[in-house]
């Protein structure tokens, strides 16, 4: 903002047209410095994996490769048990979107919409439980999968996670804005409850089904810290496991080049899954944000 | 039957009672309907949250190795924490950690935010940049900076060169390893700050701003008295919410530094996952966690106090 200053001085010499343009030139380069700086470890990614093992360790650094190794993402990918964490990823971030999805979206109708007694204080518990941190829930949560044999079972990273507070919450609030009158008719017309949910909710709550199951998708995708606690034979990891035991394993000179191969073919489906859904990601945050601040 | 109901109707009815006529009255389809679609995630809500929560609170009492059953042992693991230069250590680096990162951050997503909020061509594009490092995964992108970080051969330190800077050892120095995890969390971070704020910037009346104009304020004094607190809820929701993740975040500790060197970058999450999982100490592990939670629910309700003070039509909401 010290550009927008500098235009200030500036008036006498400039009309207010002109003074506009030079403002959005400013705004723009300050953006474009700022876009650079963050894209610049991904080009880094990119860049350094395609050098050889040589090339990654010379002096001064290239930013475009000699000879573009290809090969380093087939090599990465059959280094370690990739297409096997890769396949654990997608039950894992499958199986919670689903279940979430469902969970989630059958509760919140019934929280939104259905009178019954003790329903106002559920929720209040729900909204409660909201704000314990993780890490609280992780020692008992950990005893608790040794204590059903899920401890190196894909089973504890997902059975314990196929329902959401904060999915429920989000769903709630979703549905309590759209007009009753909608429901009223069908269940006239001799719907009963379920049939009122599956056809005239569901189709009204789209945008916040897409919004849960894209911060699902992330957020299970990316999750690292519970799998590093149950997850430790190989067969079950999950990407970030194995990304991240990629990359501690390695010895004196470490092969920086497949390991930044790796990131790459980590981070991309994520990365698609943004740019596609960005639309349903940036409603999520703003609409939980408000919720959440007011 | 009309005379049977009438002293029944004036006792208070227990919850029980409220239930079972609930069951059997006019209604008993809706709340059978509300109990059936409620289920599946009250389940799961009880037997995956409220029993691990309330079990926590009996763990942090005891000594327990999962080897042997648990030994109760009182407030024991607490008076050993007053004396463990660990928890100490971790303790201040967590408060080191949140009390750099969290400002700058906000400081930093505020001025995108506004250099955002304008009608101009491409700023979706900008946007979407910003937020990219967000949805990327903690892992991933703690792997990259560490290469980046890398002393000698690093990109850092090699642009830094250029400009005639001999760049530290970075990760590998006591007094650098957490500015460097500070870096890479706001380059992370950022996104969902900018985003919140910014859309706090777009609820703005234009109105308000005109009016400003006319009464002949100047470019500071409109975002003094018009953008900062239209915007305070906003940044009240921005503060709150960085400053719980702060004291959370875990990956980037253990994957671009793993807590060292000489436990410089150790935050209390690290230590607690460390004592229970690593040294197998599960008890002292969850009363770490206690103290993790009392100190977020402290900051909470602080932020909540001082809201008053600050935070535009507070006690409105």
């Amino acid at each position: 903002m010290s550009a927008a200053m500098g235009t200030q001085k500036r008036k006498t010499r400039f009309g207010q047209k002109e003074l506009l343009r030079l403002h959005d030139l400013l705004v723009y380069i300050v953006l474009s410095v700022v876009g650079i700086i963050f894209l610049l470890p991904f080009a880094w990614m990119v860049s350094n994996s395609l050098k050889s093992i040589k090339e990654i360790y010379r002096l001064p650094p290239t930013f475009i490769p000699d000879t573009m190794q290809f090969s380093n993402y087939i090599d990465a990918w059959t280094a370690t048990t990739f297409d096997r964490f890769f396949i654990n990823s997608v039950i894992v971030s499958a199986c919670i979107v689903l279940g979430q999805l469902f969970t989630a979206s059958l509760a919140g109708y019934s929280f939104a919409r259905l009178r019954y007694p003790g329903r106002d204080k559920i929720f209040l518990l729900y909204i409660s439980l909201l704000m314990v941190p993780f890490t609280v829930l992780m020692i008992p949560l950990y005893v608790q999968m040794r204590h059903f044999g899920w401890v190196n079972s894909l089973n504890a990273v997902i059975i314990p996670f196929l329902f959401t507070p904060w999915g429920t919450f989000l769903m709630r609030q979703f549905m309590v804005t759209i007009p009753r009158e909608l429901e009223d008719a069908a269940r006239i017309d001799g719907c009963g409850f379920f049939r009122t949910y599956a056809l005239i909710i569901l189709p009204l709550t789209k945008p916040a089904l897409a919004t849960l199951a894209l911060f699902t998708f992330l957020s299970s995708w990316n999750s690292f810290q519970w799998p590093l606690i149950v997850l430790g034979t190989p067969a079950v990891k999950t990407l970030p496991l194995g990304l991240y035991s990629f990359q501690a394993q390695s010895s004196m000179r470490t092969p920086w080049h497949l390991i930044m191969a790796a990131a790459t073919f980590v981070v991309l489906p994520i990365l698609v899954a943004f740019v596609v859904g960005q639309k349903y990601y940036v409603r999520g945050i703003v609409t939980s944000g408000i919720k959440g601040g007011g | 039957m009309t005379i049977k109901l009438a002293p029944a109707k004036s006792r208070q009815p227990g919850p029980f009672a409220e239930i079972a006529r609930a069951f059997t009255g006019l209604r008993r389809e809706e709340t059978l309907a509300g109990y059936l679609f409620l289920l599946p995630n009250f389940v799961g809500f009880v037997v995956f949250m409220l029993f691990p929560i309330c079990f926590a609170f009996y763990i942090m009492l005891t000594e327990w190795s999962l080897s042997k059953p648990p030994e109760f042992i009182g407030l024991e693991n607490f008076e050993v924490m007053l004396e463990d230069r660990l928890f100490w250590k971790s303790l201040s680096n967590s408060v080191y950690y949140t009390v750099v990162a969290v400002p700058t951050g906000i400081f930093i997503a505020f001025w995108l935010a506004l250099a955002l909020n304008r009608k101009m061509r491409g700023i979706i594009f900008f946007r979407t940049i910003y937020f990219l490092p967000q949805v990327t995964l903690t892992v991933a992108a703690a792997t990259i900076w560490r290469w980046m970080y890398q002393p000698n051969v690093g990109l850092i330190n090699y642009i830094l060169g250029l400009f005639g800077i001999e760049g530290p050892n970075w990760i590998h120095h006591t007094a650098w390893a957490m500015p460097a995890v500070i870096i890479m969390s706001n380059w992370q971070g950022i996104g969902s700050a900018m985003l919140i704020l910014l859309a706090g910037l777009q609820g703005i009346p234009e109105e308000y701003y005109e009016a400003a104009s006319i009464d002949g304020a100047n470019g500071w004094q409109r975002m003094r008295f018009v953008t900062l607190p239209m915007l305070s809820p906003a940044i009240f929701f921005v503060v709150v919410t960085s400053l719980i993740g702060a004291f959370q975040s875990f990956d980037q500790f253990l994957v671009l530094t793993n807590g060292g060197p000489a436990d410089a970058t150790t935050p209390l999450t690290l230590y607690i996952y460390n004592s229970a999982f690593k040294f197998l100490k599960m008890g002292y592990g969850a009363a770490l966690a206690a103290v993790l939670f009392v100190i977020i629910l402290i900051i909470t309700i602080v932020q909540w106090q001082l809201a008053r003070r600050w935070v535009f039509g507070f006690e409105d909401n």
